[in-house]
């Protein structure tokens, strides 16, 4: 069992632009009403530096921004963890589509930009932080992985940590063969010990047993949850928006779930 | 930190299949890097290739899983015993409290570049055969790994670049100590592919010779491929192990360059000052310090200059990258691995290939060689993204 204080969320997805937008919704108190998200440019990101990057880096530092924002956190020096599920899917058929060719031609920006610790590297300049920072992978239960190990550090070095899970879906040919609905984007400010800036005490336990998973109301986020591997984080982020306590079963790997009792404060 | 000992280890890399043969090959300073012939790949460099990755395929009951990152990483759990090693510390404790924490910078990607090259002309599909989950997903040799050696604890993969497989040891201790396993299997697996050849090569960094780790005239990198293994346990839970220990870790961000890291080895020295802290060890504890030593320009001299600022000029250091070559993702159970033979066999390599060390250098650089006792060794390992990560390893009773 590991206990943790949220401290700031951030978020961004179709019909979910930040906090404090998304946060009625997902309490049920305003419709969900998907549409395309606006263009991703972070403030934390210079404008030479942003154009050097791609939506799935800008992905993960807009919403880890917020959630530090929110959290009034020292993004300095918070730890991070980043879990994707596919890394840059736009990249990685890109450099597949030109190493297919006769002569190769790879862009040097786009291959330092493969490697799935390249948001990792953004953020960390961005905000100067010389901290720890890992970067995984649990395929549909990236979130959750992500959750565990971020959790461990908390309790094992008593530091603060910055979880953020990011997904984009591939461009074809690979969304034929690993589909996803929408980009989702989600970042918490945890810390080991409640404080004035306190959200909720959550209690993070791998369940023992096979348990069925937590779902949402409302078909379309619902839809959503399923429809990418960072979203699976929704039911968490609901019962926050809620300020509900409540038992949650998220997945984690090998089809086990966390049980993640949340209790707001 | 309270130190774990190592209960069995093992590595595949160019050097051949298993402990004795990368031994071997260290102490006969034979290296594993030819020119490369992978895949009609148009470039003029050396790499570390395992041999015979082609003629194989995983076991039967994961076929799915067949490609050439879990056939190397099928063959790597298949030498000194590791398997089957498993299987007992498996009914001591439960597969549930057996973790497996892996490093991979690039998964199965190469079946995607296959599945490129063969995309229905008419609608750009891909063929029928290809499978993505299994493959080229970023988790899915972790999955065939713990799936191979039946267990079901905490797992996941780590993608770090080349710092993965070293923060596996760094996240296991946590789970560990945290207790939400008792035993964790860490290592990790990258094999060749046209992504990393071709996009090293695109950034100038890829050598034409063997690689000359702090040569004057060190001309780049050799890539290689590798898998590793190791089985992490508290000392008193272990019936015997291998004689070493992971006695610390320091983890550090460089933020500096996605590509190159800071020049003056900034980050670097932090992670080696978080490692010594953490083993609550002196600078003067650590016998050897296996470099990361690319023999990339920026790289070597920037990590001389960090060595130099943590531990003076007198601490024997060398890279043995020019043995097995670059294995990125798997770079950093490869020279986990090699620490602890350094440490089982009292030997202190010497940077293979290399002529002269680069005058410029202030730290003790071996060029060949040297025996007797080993207690201590610090690892570095170094990725794009200024991910850093040291280790240290000792001697265990």
């Amino acid at each position: 069992m590991t206990e943790l204080w949220i401290e700031g969320v951030g978020i961004f997805a179709p019909g979910l632009i930040g906090w404090e937008q998304a946060a009625p919704v997902l309490a049920g108190r305003q419709p969900y009403a998907p549409a395309e998200p606006p263009k991703l440019a972070p403030a934390l990101l210079p404008a030479d530096v942003r154009r050097r990057t791609t939506d799935h880096i800008r992905l993960a530092v807009e919403v880890a921004g917020e959630a530090v924002r929110h959290a009034q956190a020292d993004a300095a020096a918070l730890w991070s963890v980043f879990a994707t599920s596919e890394s840059d899917g736009a990249i990685s058929h890109n450099i597949c589509e030109e190493v297919a060719k006769a002569v190769p031609e790879v862009s040097p920006t786009r291959f330092h930009n493969s490697v799935t610790n390249a948001p990792a590297g953004y953020w960390c300049m961005a905000v100067q932080s010389h901290a720890p920072s890992i970067s995984l992978s649990g395929f549909d239960a990236s979130f959750g992985a992500g959750l565990i190990e971020a959790g461990v550090q908390v309790r094992a070095e008593r530091c603060s940590v910055l979880l953020v899970a990011h997904d984009a879906p591939f461009p074809e040919p690979l969304h034929s063969v690993r589909p996803m609905n929408a980009l989702f984007g989600v970042a918490l400010v945890l810390a080991p010990a409640r404080s004035a800036r306190s959200l909720a005490r959550l209690v993070v336990a791998i369940e023992p047993t096979l348990h069925a998973l937590s779902r949402l109301p409302d078909a379309g986020l619902d839809g959503l949850r399923t429809g990418n591997p960072a979203a699976r984080s929704l039911p968490l982020l609901a019962a926050l928006a809620r300020r509900e306590a409540v038992e949650l079963f998220l997945p984690y790997v090998h089809s086990q779930a966390l049980r993640v009792n949340v209790q707001p404060v | 930190m309270t130190p774990l000992v190592l209960t069995r280890f093992t590595a595949v890399n160019a050097l051949g299949r298993g402990n004795a043969a990368v031994l071997e090959a260290l102490t006969a300073a034979r290296t594993g890097l030819k020119p490369c012939t992978f895949e009609k790949v148009r470039l003029e460099t050396y790499v570390g290739e395992v041999a015979g990755l082609d003629e194989l395929s995983v076991c039967e009951r994961l076929a799915e899983f067949d490609c050439r990152n879990n056939r190397l990483a099928e063959l790597a759990l298949e030498q000194d015993g590791f398997a089957a090693g498993i299987a007992q510390v498996r009914a001591k404790y439960g597969p549930r409290r057996i973790a497996v924490i892996l490093g991979t910078s690039t998964s199965g990607i190469l079946e995607t570049e296959h599945a490129y090259r063969q995309r229905d002309a008419r609608t750009g599909a891909l063929p029928a055969s290809y499978r993505f989950a299994t493959t080229h997903n970023l988790y899915a040799s972790t999955d065939f790994v713990r799936r191979y050696l039946d267990l079901e604890g905490p797992a996941v993969m780590i993608s770090t670049a080349c710092s993965s497989s070293a923060k596996v040891f760094a996240s296991a201790w946590r789970l560990i100590e945290q207790g939400l396993c008792d035993a964790a299997v860490v290592g990790g697996v990258d094999s060749l592919c046209q992504n990393t050849l071709y996009g090293f090569a695109s950034l100038d960094l890829v050598g034409r010779e063997p690689c000359r780790p702090c040569d004057a005239q060190r001309g780049g990198i050799s890539i290689g491929e590798a898998a590793g293994f190791a089985l992490l346990e508290r000392p008193e839970q272990a019936a015997s192990h291998s004689g070493v220990a992971l006695l610390g870790y320091g983890e550090s961000s460089d933020a500096y360059h996605m590509s190159t890291p800071h020049p003056e080895g900034a980050g670097a020295a932090l992670a080696m000052r978080r490692a010594l802290a953490s083993a609550a060890l002196a600078p003067a504890a650590i016998d050897y310090i296996n470099m990361h030593g690319t023999a990339s320009q920026v790289n070597d001299s920037m990590e001389d200059k960090a060595i130099s600022a943590v531990f003076g000029s007198h601490t024997a250091c060398s890279s043995t990258k020019g043995w097995t070559g670059h294995a990125l993702g798997a770079a950093g159970i490869t020279e986990a691995v090699i620490s602890a033979l350094c440490i089982q066999n009292g030997i202190r390599p010497g940077c293979l290939n290399t002529r002269s060390i680069d005058p410029g250098f202030t730290s003790q650089v071996l060029l060949s060689n040297q025996s007797g006792a080993v207690q201590r060794v610090l690892s570095n390992s170094f990725g794009f993204g200024g991910s850093n990560c040291s280790l240290i390893f000792g001697a265990h009773p």
